[in-house]
């Protein structure tokens, strides 16, 4: 039976799950939007943000900490895989591009696996987050509230170093013309080493933020890559308010959705994302062009 | 080379097949992992076809694969549907289907975008089966009972069961795939797929409807994976659903990755390594679940380090084992396997003829339709780019037969306005007719196939074919059309085919280098062939975008000879800086400034134009000075 209550209360659950998309596909569509790179082991990053922060949350039962190690973990990582790995691929095609990181989401996923077997963890949300907060009518986990406030700042502060900073300018430059921000006389590859870290981290600390919400397990970021996938090609590749608004959208979609039935969520997801594609080929905020 | 001869692949492939059975178990391989191996490398020769050869690099195959398995498995079991190998063959038609119609979505766009839909097009696929459509097909608990085939023979029947018993089966299956797949990459498809991959933006311009080729690949994969699914059910005796899993979509890229793409027996390579190593590291060394991670890290380092797998590795040792190394550096030129003419017979010294002598290539006769006046013209012609005017009202119509030249200084909107000639980009206003017809608003491939064409300022080739393939590709956009479907059609057998490469490489002196990849050619060898890719279609009007750019002066007195020669019988429409060349070659003379037209008339004309004079030599900013 679907009330009031029980409607207003998944357009919650949309907006926690769409401001958590949007997080992680602003990381994914910076990325490629600045390195040309499609990350596929995105998703995987985003688990073991999760698992680092577990790490951290069992040793010292903070959540500040688990979510400071989570983010911290996954921008060494990210710096690490650019400098290492990803840095070599930038002259090959696409193709090989695909296949190293999805390789690399393989071996990230089957280690965690190895270190954590595929049991789910679970992170309890700090004290003053547990429980439930009345709404009015609606009663709602207020852990779920607050972690959509923690990610909007997240996004926030995203926005700020994109638009507001030096870095974010060149960064944006990139996007639009690589070529020309390296003729200019700066360092583009110390540029795309950041922006890898700032996409990576901002995939773990969805992942960390995320984790009380769902349990962790080492396939969790299967699901949420290919939602990121949806969400970007809504919103437009290499495009920072497409990937918010797409990822509301997409939040959105599967929620109001699953309340009738969850069965069909992926496939309205799917029906949305035709639509876009058979109207506007270049996403909501795309240019044509840039892919 | 093996390619030489006919047949002997397919010859060694039915051996193999037939060998297999008393080899493979002494190796330690068990009959069911032999039947996997041929089932995943039945399910990655269309899926070679589509990333190898085409490009187009999918992670939704399992979509198909879970399609035509179910459809079969649904008929087989729960539909009481007798026929094993119909059923195979009508969810393969199904998967098919469903393939035309992904495709016509997911080819809306290129590149990342393309991998990005076909995941999400699989995740649905899968989510569907699981619940909308459970009924069906089982839901988690997929659809067990598949029966295993039989054959009538008419004096015998013959039961196929499990294991080894299987086997000639679904080796029997694999030899008709894979004989059916060397058809098709030899064939004028094939040699058109392959040009997809290097380099789309020419292979439109030269008249192929890309798009349906592009859709025809992905059909011919889903078609693949359709039939490996329906296997897949009648080897376990169970469909289950995890043939629906992304997972299953990862697998064929790794092994396809690892045994080498572009090669049609890469992904049975992979798989009997990935499959034997899985078997290995797990009952062997007793790695548990630790073998995928194995098996990532093996994917990781042979996707960094060997670029094209086993067999391409295999190759390279090859080439370097007998002294025929390939300069550092240079791709593994992926050649076309049809495009064997007998080259001994008939190879005429290097160089021998040259540009001069020879006679020039006949434009085609639609020219003579009875149509009369000017073979172009444009009206009130102007492109703009938001408030930039690239080009504003230009009027401008070329006669039959004529060769005109154009100049301009830098950024005048020279090529801006060959662009909207061809149709590359359309016109913000105005009207283009070519030969009493209107073509302004038609695509780049319509137009070629009208005989319009041009060569471009940047080499647009085909990189990592020789050059007799490249100009192939573009000579069967004319005697073929824009899109046939000749799949199973020898380029051998193309009536003219043959004479018109060979004409056209005889025009542009590449004769010589003809079997040399691209990517090995010098500049200026480069720029003829990208003159050649443009003659090969016989176009009755050609435009030539700068075609001395950057060539050294003796280049540029052959290459003038070369456009001396190639202007009989044609109209021509050059762009370029070298004004003395082009006063030398032209009838007329169109000066473009500012784009607009600032004055056209005969070369004597311009040279003493004083305005012509002014545009070049800054007296523009002169006046402003006063």
């Amino acid at each position: 039976m679907i009330t009031w209550t029980n409607f207003v209360s998944q357009v919650f659950n949309g907006l926690a799950l769409g401001a958590l998309l949007a997080l992680i596909s602003s990381g994914l569509t910076i990325i490629y939007g600045t390195l040309g790179v499609l990350n596929l082991a995105h998703g995987a990053m985003f688990m073991l943000g999760g698992y680092a922060g577990y790490v951290a949350y069992d040793a010292t039962g903070s959540f500040v900490v688990a979510v400071l190690a989570g983010t911290l973990f996954m921008l060494v990582v990210g710096v690490a895989m650019e400098r290492l790995i990803i840095r070599h691929f930038y002259d090959r095609p696409h193709e090989d591009q695909l296949l190293v990181t999805f390789g690399l989401g393989i071996v990230m996923v089957e280690l965690v696996r190895l270190f954590f077997s595929s049991l789910s963890k679970t992170v309890s949300p700090p004290a003053i987050f547990s429980g439930i907060t009345k709404l009015g009518f609606l009663f709602y986990p207020t852990y779920r509230l607050a972690a959509v406030g923690i990610v909007a700042v997240a996004l926030l502060a995203l926005y700020f170093v994109l638009y507001r900073t030096r870095l974010g300018m060149i960064v944006r430059a990139g996007i639009e013309d690589p070529v020309m921000v390296d003729s200019l006389g700066i360092n583009v590859y110390r540029v795309f080493m950041i922006v890898f870290g700032i996409g990576s981290m901002a995939a773990g600390f969805a992942g960390i933020v995320n984790a009380p919400v769902v349990s962790l397990t080492p396939d969790v970021g299967e699901a949420i890559l290919v939602q990121t996938f949806v969400v970007v090609v809504i919103g437009g590749v290499g495009s920072f308010p497409g990937a918010v608004l797409g990822g509301l959208i997409a939040g959105e979609i599967i929620s109001i959705t699953s309340m009738f039935n969850p069965g069909y969520a992926y496939v309205m997801l799917f029906a949305a994302m035709t639509l876009v594609l058979l109207l506007r080929p270049q996403g909501l905020f795309g240019t044509r062009g840039r892919e | 080379m093996l390619k030489q001869r006919p047949f002997l692949i397919e010859a060694l492939t039915a051996l193999g097949l037939i060998a297999a059975p008393f080899v493979l178990p002494h190796l330690g391989f068990a009959p069911d992992t032999v039947n996997r191996i041929l089932v995943w490398g039945l399910f990655g020769i269309g899926f070679d076809i589509l990333f190898g050869y085409t490009g187009l690099l999918s992670f939704g195959q399992s979509a198909f694969y879970g399609t035509g398995g179910f459809v079969a498995a649904y008929l087989l079991t729960r539909a009481g549907f007798p026929y094993v190998v119909l059923a195979l063959i009508i969810g393969m038609v199904v998967a098919a289907a469903v393939g035309y119609l992904i495709g016509l979505l997911a080819l809306r766009r290129t590149g990342i975008y393309f991998a990005m839909i076909t995941v999400a097009i699989a995740e649905v696929f899968y989510f569907v089966e699981f619940n909308p459509l459970a009924h069906w097909t089982g839901g988690e608990n997929g659809l067990p009972g598949v029966p295993t085939p039989t054959l009538y023979l008419g004096f015998a029947t013959i039961r196929f069961t499990t294991g080894w018993s299987l086997y000639p089966f679904l080796a029997l299956c694999y030899f008709i795939g894979i004989v059916l797949a060397l058809r098709i990459v030899r064939s004028p498809v094939g040699a058109i797929f392959s040009a997809i991959r290097e380099n789309p933006l020419r292979a439109a311009a030269v008249g192929h409807n890309i798009h349906g080729y592009k859709l025809a690949a992905f059909v011919i994969a889903a078609a693949y994976a359709g039939l490996a699914g329906g296997l897949l059910g009648v080897l376990q005796a169970f469909m289950p659903p995890e043939a629906f899993t992304f997972d299953t979509s990862g697998q064929l890229v790794i092994l396809t990755a690892i045994g080498g793409r572009g090669t049609l027996f890469g992904p049975l390579v992979g798989a009997s390594i990935w499959l034997y190593l899985q078997d290995y590291l797990q009952s062997t060394l007793g790695l548990g679940a630790a073998w995928k991670l194995a098996l990532g890290l093996v994917f990781v380092l042979l996707v960094s380090f060997l670029r094209h797998g086993i067999i391409g590795g295999i190759k390279d040792l090859y080439h370097f084992v007998s002294g025929k190394a390939r300069p550092a550096g240079t791709e593994e030129p992926a050649s076309l396997p049809g495009l064997d003419f007998d080259a001994a017979n008939d190879a005429p010294g290097p160089g021998a003829g040259g540009a001069a002598t020879a006679q020039s290539a006949p434009a085609r006769s639609r020219s003579a339709s009875g149509f009369t006046g000017p073979i172009l013209q444009a009206t009130g012609l102007s492109k703009y780019y938001g408030g930039v005017i690239a080009n504003a009202d230009i009027d401008f119509s070329v006669n039959p037969g004529e060769l005109r030249g154009i100049i301009g200084p830098n950024g005048a909107g020279k090529s801006t306005f060959f662009k909207m000639l061809t149709c590359e980009v359309p016109p913000s206003a105005g009207k283009i007719v070519f030969e009493g017809r209107d073509i302004t608003g038609m695509t780049v491939t319509e137009v070629c196939q009208l005989g319009l064409t041009k060569s471009y300022q940047v080499n647009q080739l085909f990189n990592r074919l020789t050059v007799r393939e490249n100009v192939t590709i573009a000579a069967l956009a004319e005697l073929r059309g824009k899109f046939k479907l000749d799949m199973l059609g020898s380029l051998q057998k193309i009536p003219g085919l043959r004479e018109q490469v060979d004409h056209t490489l005889e025009l542009v002196n590449l004769v010589g280098r003809r079997d040399t990849p691209v990517s090995e050619l010098a500049y200026g060898e480069k720029r003829r062939l990208e003159v050649g890719l443009a003659l090969a279609s016989s176009p009755t009007l050609l435009l030539l975008d700068e075609p001395l750019a950057g060539m050294s002066p003796s280049e540029r007195v052959e290459t003038v000879k070369l456009l001396k020669s190639i202007a009989e019988g044609r109209t021509m429409i050059i762009i370029d800086h070298d004004m003395d060349a082009l006063f030398n070659l032209a009838e007329r003379i169109t000066v473009l400034q500012e784009g607009r037209v600032l004055v056209e008339g005969t070369p004597d004309e311009i040279k003493s134009n004083a305005q012509v004079q002014e545009a070049y030599l800054g007296g523009v900013h002169g006046v402003i000075d006063q």
